[in-house]
């Protein structure tokens, strides 16, 4: 595992990017930062920019006009960035996969490292699925 | 004097979902406003018109997660009043419950965020701790968090089991101390008041020319709320008064939002303790051809349901309008004229308050004291009564 | 004023104008008029009548498209609806928008949605679709078809 990679791990600051959701899913990553799942103990924060971030929650079913902008702040991300796609849009658009205006899955447009399916994942799922990736990091 | 623009979003810190406004300044001064959206079109009223009646219910849960109620309940009375029926008693109730208490986790939602929004972050760990209580209300009744698949045309999907109710009253009761301590914070606190006060004002006049609805037009002195106006549901059988503040600035409109939670606790267990016998659901199997309109309170205000049928199982038009549709160009009456720190606020609104957390223990560097919840919350008590004397409250 | 006399009221001031009332219940009402008297019976419903602007609703029936504008009397709990049918290919009707701001942003919505042209709209120009969506493709006609060919429809399974 390269240097970078194992200090990310240590406090991975998270981004988070809406791309068309119906704002639950969103709704559940704040939720982890309230007192009763506090992800702050693990050393996760929210980072008000993505220059700061190391990882990239992704919700929603990437709309047009939120394509363009998805695109560039992963450009704009330092790298390593590990990008997590959170909810049943994400993953496959769910119920959206027909509407003319979301033309791709996120897979398509960006590399993704952890699916956390869930229409919206509770809390929990997220949490458990951050620390997946954080295990599947390590194994490299 | 020349003139700035100032962006804001569409990924901006302060919002949680993509919208792009753009601020034209003059000096401090806002003098223009616009917003673009499409950042969250997901060209739902097409996607209605391939789904089945009883699928379309799923569908516009999907429109907006905190509103999760409010779009099936309009639509399934918008299916209804193509045929039209009434639903069974029982099932109003349920609807009932169901409804007010999205109603306090949006409320409590938006109290959090707001504070978020001030710098008070406190206020939002506390609003969202408060919500979690509301979720696992909701897991008890409906089965999940959010979305709660409660709504079908023709009544309800599940029901409520009376081996529940105790248990779900103890918790609804139990979040009631927290939030009056919350809500003495937030209309007593004189920080909040030279902060909020007087700013953002929506007129009476404006709140009827854009036609707002729900908070935003109740906090400007227009009484306006389907659920009195019009009435569905169980709310034409309990007693519950409408909140109508008169100044319309951003502190009434926290103030309307507060005092709507203690009402909608107030319905929610007058429903479950009145809750009628009787069947669910009627079952319905065609839906004739013809027009229906639902509308119904939303927290944020009216959502509107109008639904056309051919006579298939599949509606030929669907139109959806949620309240922020209404609200959101009210923006240009309330910011043109504000300096740009106060744009933000109002933008976002506002509805902070103090506290702590209640597992905390700090231990002073000093001594050895050490505080629980309760004295943090006593301290910061004492702090504002501090601040209101010397502020001249 | 009741019910019955807000539609008496209504059906004598624009006996010229009304094409067909349909009283479908307590709280519905649904009004048909002509196209060219949109401006003054929904200003007059606004205005005098003291009503809230719901909501207008296009559809696109085979030949032509129909405007619903839904309007709310409170006090009196009556939801009355603006029937206006253009006919196809020339969709064109006066804005409301001049009258009173609730009507701007759905205008906007219906201009790029359905390709209805709004007479004297302040500010006509899209509101939802991206910059890239082709000029002339509306949507929620009922004609539209996919345009974009690198759109992928499957779940890759």
């Amino acid at each position: 595992m390269s240097l970078k990679l194992k200090a990310l791990l240590k406090s991975p600051w998270v981004f988070h990017l809406s791309t068309g959701s119906c704002n639950n899913c969103d709704i559940e990553i704040l939720d982890c930062l309230t007192p009763r799942f506090d992800i702050e103990r693990f050393g996760m924060l929210l980072a008000p920019s993505i220059k700061h971030a190391d990882v990239l929650l992704i919700t929603g079913s990437c709309n047009r006009q939120s394509v363009v902008r998805l695109k560039r702040l992963y450009e704009q991300a330092p790298k390593p960035c590990l990008v997590v796609a959170i909810g049943e849009c994400s993953l496959s658009r769910g119920m959206f996969i027909h509407s003319y205006n979301c033309p791709l899955p996120l897979d398509k447009i960006i590399p993704v490292d952890v699916y956390i399916p869930g229409c919206p994942p509770k809390p929990e799922a997220i949490i458990a699925g951050v620390v997946k990736l954080i295990e599947k990091i390590k194994k490299k | 004097m020349g003139r700035t623009i100032v962006p804001i979003g569409p990924y901006h810190p302060l919002q949680e979902e993509p919208e792009f406004f753009t601020l034209t300044v003059e000096g401090e001064t806002v003098v223009d406003i616009d917003v673009q959206l499409g950042y969250n079109h997901r060209g739902i009223e097409k996607l209605s018109e391939s789904k089945s009646f009883d699928q379309t219910t799923f569908l516009v849960e999907r429109i907006c997660g905190i509103c999760s109620t409010s779009h099936p309940f309009a639509c399934t009375r918008a299916v209804e009043d193509i045929i039209p029926v009434e639903v069974p008693e029982r099932a109003k109730y349920i609807r009932t419950i169901i409804a007010e208490g999205e109603r306090i986790h949006s409320h409590l939602l938006w109290l959090g965020l707001a504070g978020h929004f001030l710098g008070y972050n406190t206020v939002y760990m506390w609003a969202w701790k408060l919500r979690e209580e509301i979720l696992d209300v909701m897991e008890i009744l409906s089965g999940n968090r959010n979305n709660y698949a409660m709504f079908k045309p023709g009544g309800v999907r599940r029901d409520i089991k009376t081996e529940d109710i105790t248990g779900v009253i103890e918790k609804i009761d139990s979040i009631v101390p927290t939030l009056e301590m919350l809500k003495k914070a937030v209309i007593d606190d004189p920080v909040l008041h030279a902060r909020t006060k007087g700013i953002g004002i929506l007129s009476k006049e404006e709140a009827i020319n854009f036609s707002a609805l729900g908070p935003t037009a109740r906090a400007s002195g227009v009484a306006r709320d389907v659920r009195k106006d019009s009435p569905y549901g169980a709310y034409d059988k309990i007693g519950w008064k409408m909140i109508v503040t008169q100044n319309g600035d951003v502190f009434d409109k926290a103030v309307v939002r507060i005092l709507e939670t203690f009402e909608s606790i107030k319905i929610i267990k007058y429903c479950l303790l009145n809750l009628p016998a009787g069947e669910i659901d009627l079952k319905l199997k065609n839906i004739p051809a013809g027009e229906g309109i639902g509308h119904i309170e939303a927290p944020r205000g009216e959502t509107f349901h109008y639904i056309r049928s051919d006579g298939t199982n599949r509606p030929v038009r669907h139109k959806v309008r949620a309240p922020t549709f209404m609200n959101l160009p009210t923006y240009k009456a309330t910011v043109v004229g504000e300096t740009i720190s106060d744009a933000t606020i109002i933008l976002a609104a506002i509805d902070p308050c103090y506290c702590c957390t209640e597992r905390m223990a700090v231990r002073t560097t000093k001594g050895k004291k050490l505080y629980n919840g309760e004295e943090l919350v006593k301290l910061s008590q004492a702090k504002t009564e501090k601040l209101r004397k010397k502020m001249g409250y | 004023m009741t019910r019955e006399e807000v539609l008496n009221d209504i059906k004598e001031r624009f006996a010229e104008e009304i094409i067909e009332v349909l009283d479908k219940s307590a709280r519905r009402v649904y009004i048909e008029i002509k196209p060219s008297a949109i401006t003054k019976v929904a200003g007059y419903i606004f205005g005098d009548l003291k009503a809230r602007f719901n909501i207008a609703s296009g559809i696109d029936a085979r030949y032509h498209m129909e405007i619903l504008y839904h309007f709310t009397i409170e006090d009196i709990n009556l939801l009355i609806s603006l029937r206006v049918k253009l006919p196809k290919p020339k969709l064109e009707i006066d804005s409301l928008a001049p009258l009173f701001e609730a009507a701007n942003w759905i205008e906007r919505e219906m201009y790029e949605l359905l390709g209805i042209h709004f007479r004297g709209h302040p500010d006509l120009r899209r509101l939802l679709l991206p910059e890239a969506w082709p000029e002339g493709v509306h949507p929620l006609r009922g004609d539209y078809k996919e345009w974009d060919k690198s759109a992928i429809r499957d779940r890759g399974v």
